[in-house]
């Protein structure tokens, strides 16, 4: 976070200043005015500069980067950290070799790197934001994964008749098992249990 | 794991400076106690206990990197 005050003939005027000497834009940043300042008379007499307090908070990137890093470190894990902005949430790609550390079995570390991930950051940020985490491709195989096993198994239960009750997932990958048989009008799925163990079952529609 | 338990905390507490982890070596595994201040010990459980698991699942995967085991209890 950066914080100077700024003066200048108008308020306007130190507005600008400060956002010069700060290379940031107007939206970027808050400002509270100090001094309204006057002309005086004539310009002359009892003239008062007008007096800022402008501060720029730090963008969700750099706080993600400072998080990401000071937790990499302490785990003794190299990789390089990718950060972009996307429709409503930013994606953090990591690169590098043997991160299957950080995916951890069917994703939970990666899963659980997230979740804190969002914690930390939005503690720090004015406005929330969502930030979803990615190991070298790893959340676009895990889903192609899941729509194969999705499709296997409805086969199996369309053959035998029996239901099939799927291990244990995390919302976002039973959303994807539902998604990918929703369009099926002879398979029913629905989710039951307790979380953090919730499963997916397949079954046939009646 | 030390280091990472102690980042974390700090990063989902109010009060950072009332953060510490005491270290107790086992024969194989490690047992990292960590205290934060009393108002804090909402933010590192969670509802039912969501943040202590992330935190665990995480500290436990640095264990596993440097061949150890590792129990993170958290100390009222």
């Amino acid at each position: 976070m950066k914080e100077i005050e700024v003066s200048g003939k108008t308020v306007e005027e130190a507005i600008e200043n400060a956002l010069k000497s700060l290379g940031a834009k107007r939206e970027e940043v808050e400002v509270s005015i100090l001094e309204e300042g006057s002309k005086g008379f004539l310009g002359l007499l009892g003239s008062r500069q007008a007096r800022v307090k402008v501060v720029l908070p730090d963008s969700p990137e750099k706080v993600i980067n400072e998080f990401l890093t000071k937790v990499l470190a302490d785990m003794h894990i190299e990789a390089g950290i990718e950060i972009r902005p996307r429709e409503g949430y930013y994606f953090v790609s990591f690169h590098g070799k043997d991160l299957g550390i950080l995916i951890g079995h069917r994703g939970e570390t990666l899963d659980a790197l997230q979740y804190l991930t969002n914690l930390a950051v939005n503690r720090i940020l004015q406005n929330k934001i969502r930030i979803i985490l990615d190991v070298e491709g790893y959340r676009k195989r895990r889903e192609q994964t899941l729509i194969n096993l999705a499709r296997r198994l409805s086969n199996r239960v369309k053959e035998t008749g029996n239901r099939i009750v799927l291990e244990p997932m995390n919302p976002q990958e039973r959303r994807v098992i539902h998604t990918a048989l929703q369009n099926d009008s002879q398979i029913l799925t629905f989710s039951e249990g307790q979380e953090p163990n919730r499963k997916v079952v397949i079954a046939l529609r009646h | 794991m030390k280091d990472l338990l102690i980042t974390l905390a700090k990063a989902l507490v109010d009060h950072p400076d009332q953060v510490s982890v005491n270290q107790i070596e086992g024969e194989k595994s490690v047992i990292l106690e960590l205290r934060v201040a009393q108002e804090d010990m909402g933010k590192v459980i969670g509802k039912q206990g969501r943040i202590a698991r992330a935190i665990r699942t995480l500290v436990k995967a640095a264990a596993a990197h440097e061949g150890k085991r590792v129990v993170v209890e958290i100390i009222h």
